[in-house]
């Protein structure tokens, strides 16, 4: 178990050099001075040759490479100049807003995904099954903004169920002491349900909307590796021993078949990280996202280059975890190995 | 991944056929098409899709860039059928006139990346050896990151411009023609035609500009237009963030941008009609690369 984790440790060393080497590259190499990126958009000559040698871009390709490097490892990732604080600090105090609202989506598509492609694959061919196909074909069709906008009138201005699309509080709520930095779990801790009903109030909106944006891939899996396992012969033996429906569905078919699932993965938090900028911009979500989105209105690059470098990394490590369960989930991944 | 995809695609296709009669393929597409009326509806969209890049500007009862504060925000009527936004422009002659960016966009988009993603794919699967590995690498370090961060990354880079959209968008799908092409092309490197091609003294880049391209073109064109979809949603995605697009163009994703302010005060019409035509041309393009996968695959039929 141990060699299996430092094997598939190992394997992840490629891609994040990869992804350090490309994001350094989108600075210094590519068209752009990135010196007076850097200096802002009033700054006078002087001032960008003085941040040009500030920031080594007077020195060699390989050079500035190792010097951008060694800056990485110490955690620098430059200065904002919109916030005019390290980019770094910057994104871990938005970072939990991103990241609630992230695994919430997540939680409310799987929550809907895996029973509906179960049903679609035990009822081949019935309503469900067709409604299966139309809401995987339509979730990724959807640009996730334009449902985000029409969830927002819909449930904002013509039921009014849902509270105004700004952020994850309203301005008469306060946050609560932060332990975990979601201030769902937080509010719980601190046994403030007020404050949670207020959270919850803001979260559903777009955390729905990156549900119906991430649930069709998800659905479309479940209902592909259910069919394949519900024609597979130790069902058919569990059917044979007389075990009831319920037992051969959800005991031995749907624990086999959430395997491909647990890989689709992978997939998902590619469009949810993706998605989760677009959203954060509709509901003014003060997470990692609109963070950058602002900031590259403002030619303001450090965070943004922060940003994409950040996610990056959290991508390559989801990844890793995917793995690793999988590897938990499944015995035979392990004695393969 | 790649090998699975091998195994899979070896096992579908024991025979790579050179390409079949072009009768043929033409009855078993009237059949797909016969069978699902719903790949035939999204042919008939396409053309009015297309109908709109091509003529749009010149049909369009209004000038798409002309303002009239006069009748700013007005619901749609029978004068304006989707409204007016907040400068009084007409909504519907925008939307139709932004049809023509946005399919050129995703076209070029697509075009580039089966240039480059498709050739860098054959190369490696033909090849093998250091092109496989060079290509395999630029591919996994593509799909390290989120790929519309990556996108946000390379647009801010490289400047804010359309054509730099297009850029973005072509190499966040270059993993994925890259690893279509080099399986089938692996699939068929020793297959009789290729060997007979060889033998009769073709050289390399002969056979798989001659032999192998052509051959696994059906595939490759399946591919083209379910990204179609895909870079549609991503340079709107883009140009939504005020990245690429500036404002007085028309263009879909920018448009629901414009719209978002007002769909707080309730005037829903700004955002929903460019939200829809975007919606319906993912839509469209994701259901013709279906049917097109039908007609030129039928064992991957679901």
């Amino acid at each position: 178990m141990v060699k299996t984790l430092v094997d598939r440790l190992l394997t992840t060393i490629p891609a994040l050099i990869g992804v350090v080497v490309i994001s350094f590259l989108l600075t210094r190499v590519l068209p752009g001075d990135t010196a007076s990126y850097f200096a802002g958009p009033a700054a006078t000559p002087q001032a960008i040759a003085e941040v040009r040698k500030q920031l080594g871009l007077d020195k060699s390709l390989p050079e500035q490479f190792l010097r951008y490097v060694g800056d990485l490892a110490h955690g620098h990732l430059g200065q904002s100049l919109t916030t005019g604080q390290s980019v770094v600090s910057d994104l871990a105090s938005r970072l939990p807003a991103s990241a609630e609202l992230t695994l919430f989506g997540l939680f409310l598509a799987l929550v809907i995904a895996i029973p509906l492609g179960v049903a679609a694959a035990v009822r081949q061919g019935s309503w469900i099954d067709h409604a299966c196909r139309i809401i995987a074909t339509a979730g990724v069709s959807l640009p996730v903004f334009f449902t985000g906008l029409i969830l927002v009138y819909v449930f904002y201005f013509v039921l009014q169920w849902a509270p105004a699309p700004l952020g994850r509080l309203d301005v008469f709520a306060s946050a609560p002491p932060t332990v975990t930095g979601f201030y769902l779990i937080d509010s719980l801790i601190a046994g403030d349900l007020e404050t949670f009903r207020a959270a919850l109030a803001q979260i559903l909106v777009p955390g729905i909307t990156l549900a119906i944006f991430s649930l069709a891939p998800i659905a479309r899996i479940t209902r592909a590796s259910m069919l394949s396992v519900l024609s597979s012969e130790f069902v058919r033996t569990a059917r044979a021993s007389g075990l009831g429906p319920r037992t051969v569905i959800v005991t031995y078919a749907l624990r086999n078949a959430l395997l491909p699932v647990v890989t689709t993965l992978g997939m998902v938090f590619s469009f949810l990280l993706g998605a989760n900028v677009l959203v954060e911009k509709v509901f003014a979500w003060p997470g990692v996202g609109s963070y950058a989105v602002e900031a590259l209105i403002a030619s303001d690059f450090a965070p943004v280059q922060g940003f994409v470098l950040a996610m990056a990394i959290l991508y390559v490590a989801l990844n890793l975890i995917i793995d690793l369960a999988y590897g938990l989930i499944d015995p035979r991944v392990r004695s393969s190995s | 991944m790649t090998m699975a995809d091998e195994q899979t695609t070896a096992a579908a296709l024991p025979v790579a056929p050179p390409s079949p009669r072009f009768g043929e393929t033409f009855a078993h597409a009237r059949y797909v098409v016969g069978d699902n009326p719903v790949t035939g509806v999204s042919f008939g969209l396409l053309l009015i899709l297309v109908i709109c890049a091509l003529i749009g500007p010149s049909i369009v009862p209004y000038d798409p860039l002309a303002s009239d504060t006069a009748a700013a925000l007005q619901p749609p009527s029978a004068q304006h059928w989707f409204g007016t936004d907040q400068l009084g422009r007409d909504i519907f002659s925008r939307v139709v006139v932004a049809t023509r960016l946005d399919l050129a966009i995703s076209v070029f988009s697509v075009a580039l990346v089966f240039a480059l993603g498709g050739l860098a794919g054959v190369a490696a699967g033909f090849f093998g050896g250091w092109t496989d590995r060079i290509v395999g690498r630029i591919a996994d370090t593509i799909m390290a990151f989120p790929l519309f961060v990556l996108a946000m990354g390379i647009v801010a880079a490289l400047g804010n411009t359309v054509t730099n959209i297009v850029i973005a968008t072509a190499i966040i799908n270059f993993p994925l023609y890259a690893r279509i092409a080099r399986a089938e092309a692996s699939v068929r490197r020793n297959a009789g035609y290729v060997l007979a091609a060889r033998l009769t003294g073709n050289s390399d880049a002969r056979i798989v500009l001659t032999t192998i391209l052509p051959n696994i073109m059906p595939i490759m064109v399946v591919q083209m237009s379910l990204t179609m979809g895909y870079a549609i949603l991503n340079a709107a995605g883009l140009s939504f963030i005020g990245l690429g697009v500036r404002p007085p163009t028309p263009e879909w994703g920018i448009m629901v941008a414009e719209g978002a302010a007002f769909i707080v005060s309730g005037e829903w019409w700004i955002a929903l009609f460019p939200g829809l035509a975007l919606m319906l041309a993912v839509f469209c393009f994701n259901l013709i690369g279906d049917g097109l996968r039908d007609i030129v695959d039928p064992q991957r039929r679901t």
